[in-house]
């Protein structure tokens, strides 16, 4: 039976009204509420369901970041994953981590700890950029089971069903495999309080990425960080007659 | 997932916010008088749960739409409304209400992060908003 490591990452809450700094070289992020990215949350409760029917053995919730990330990553425990790791980066080889160095951390932790399956987000809804599975399959040599919204473990191997834009593609791979979640892939599970509690007995492992041999240098520089556009606003007119006038002022017609 | 997506959402509406806690004060939760010594065996036990129950409520209502003041202060008045109950059989069928409307809570939240999600990153269909076809 085997071990399934689950990526968490810490995120703004996804309900949060996202502000850009007056400098425009981020977001603000001081005293903005975070919390569990929701395809993690997927990810996890896949993970869990994957443990309830015995498939696996057991599951490692990792996350990557300064100290705060600890309460992320007890929120996977609370779910029921059953240890976690806490790679600590902070500072600015934090600020400027990305999918490329976070898939070189996981597939040094697949070696490290013998994982037959990695379950991540498709994306993180702060930089979209539904990378990290694709990038971390890559480093492994594994294949990959991106935007599942089911997955079955039949032996040795796993059947995905894919979203993709044309409807859904029925896959199998072979394990080792690395899983993106989409979100129909099920229903996570609230960490209630009870939860909570019990998972403050579960060990959190702490190490550098160093101890993984990885760089974290980054190959991408933000050069600037600017909000949408804001809608104009819209004119209301009293008559049809108006509208044309109005359309022919345009250049419209 | 749709079918059960459309029923969560008949079940819990947006407009069910309001009502959700109207619902809690309403039933009445009951809190065991500190001072109740001279009360049956059951009420100790059933004091615990109520305590537990209170801060498994109080939790929950820190993500609440409308702000956790909003919830904590109905939470409280909930609660203190019916601070004098004895009954052990009435205070079971208040707890499982209370228990039930953690599962509500749950669900709605659920579900607001669930069509937050789906508005955001899958193109909606004008038929499916306009709920026809």
């Amino acid at each position: 039976m085997s071990r399934v490591l689950v990526g968490v990452k810490r995120v703004i809450d996804y309900a949060v009204k996202i502000r850009v700094k007056p400098d425009h070289s981020g977001v603000v992020t001081d005293g903005v509420k975070h919390s569990m990215n929701p395809f993690c949350e997927i990810a996890v409760e896949e993970a869990v369901k994957l443990k309830e029917k015995k498939l696996i053995k057991e599951v490692v919730a990792v996350s990557c970041g300064p100290t705060q990330v600890t309460e992320t990553i007890r929120t996977a425990l609370a779910m029921g994953c059953d240890r976690g790791i806490h790679v600590e980066v902070s500072g600015k080889d934090y600020e400027a981590m990305g999918p490329l160095q976070i898939s070189k951390i996981f597939a040094a932790l697949a070696k490290k700890e013998e994982a037959s399956l990695i379950i991540l987000g498709k994306q993180a809804i702060d930089d979209d950029c539904n990378q990290t599975g694709q990038m971390t399959a890559a480093l492994l040599d594994w294949p990959q089971g991106t935007f599942a919204s089911e997955v079955t473990i039949d032996g040795e191997k796993v059947k995905v069903v894919r979203e993709i834009d044309g409807g859904l593609e029925t896959i199998k791979i072979s394990m080792p495999a690395v899983l993106t979640a989409d979100l129909r892939l099920n229903t996570p599970r609230y960490a209630t309080l009870p939860n909570i509690m019990k998972a403050k007995k579960k060990k959190i492992a702490n190490m550098k990425p160093a101890d993984l041999g990885v760089d974290m240098v980054s190959r991408v520089e933000v050069l600037r960080v600017d909000e949408p556009p804001t809608r104009l606003a819209g004119v209301k007119v009293e008559t049809v007659d108006d509208l044309v006038a109005k359309l022919r002022a345009n250049g419209t017609i | 997932m749709h079918i059960s997506e459309l029923l969560l959402f008949y079940i819990i509406s947006y407009c069910m916010l309001n009502h959700l806690l109207y619902f809690l004060s309403f039933s009445s939760i009951p809190v065991v008088k500190a001072a109740t010594v001279s009360g049956s065996d059951m009420a100790n036990p059933l004091r615990s749960e109520v305590r537990q129950l209170y801060k498994n409520l109080l939790f929950l209502g820190r993500e609440y739409p409308k702000g956790a003041d909003y919830f904590s202060e109905r939470l409280k008045s909930a609660f203190m409304k019916n601070k004098d109950v004895t009954d052990p059989k009435e205070i079971r069928k208040l707890v499982d209400r209370g228990e039930f409307v953690i599962k509500e809570l749950e669900a709605l939240y659920y579900l607001r992060k669930y069509r937050a999600m789906k508005k955001r990153y899958y193109e909606e269909e004008l038929s499916t908003m306009l709920n026809i076809g």
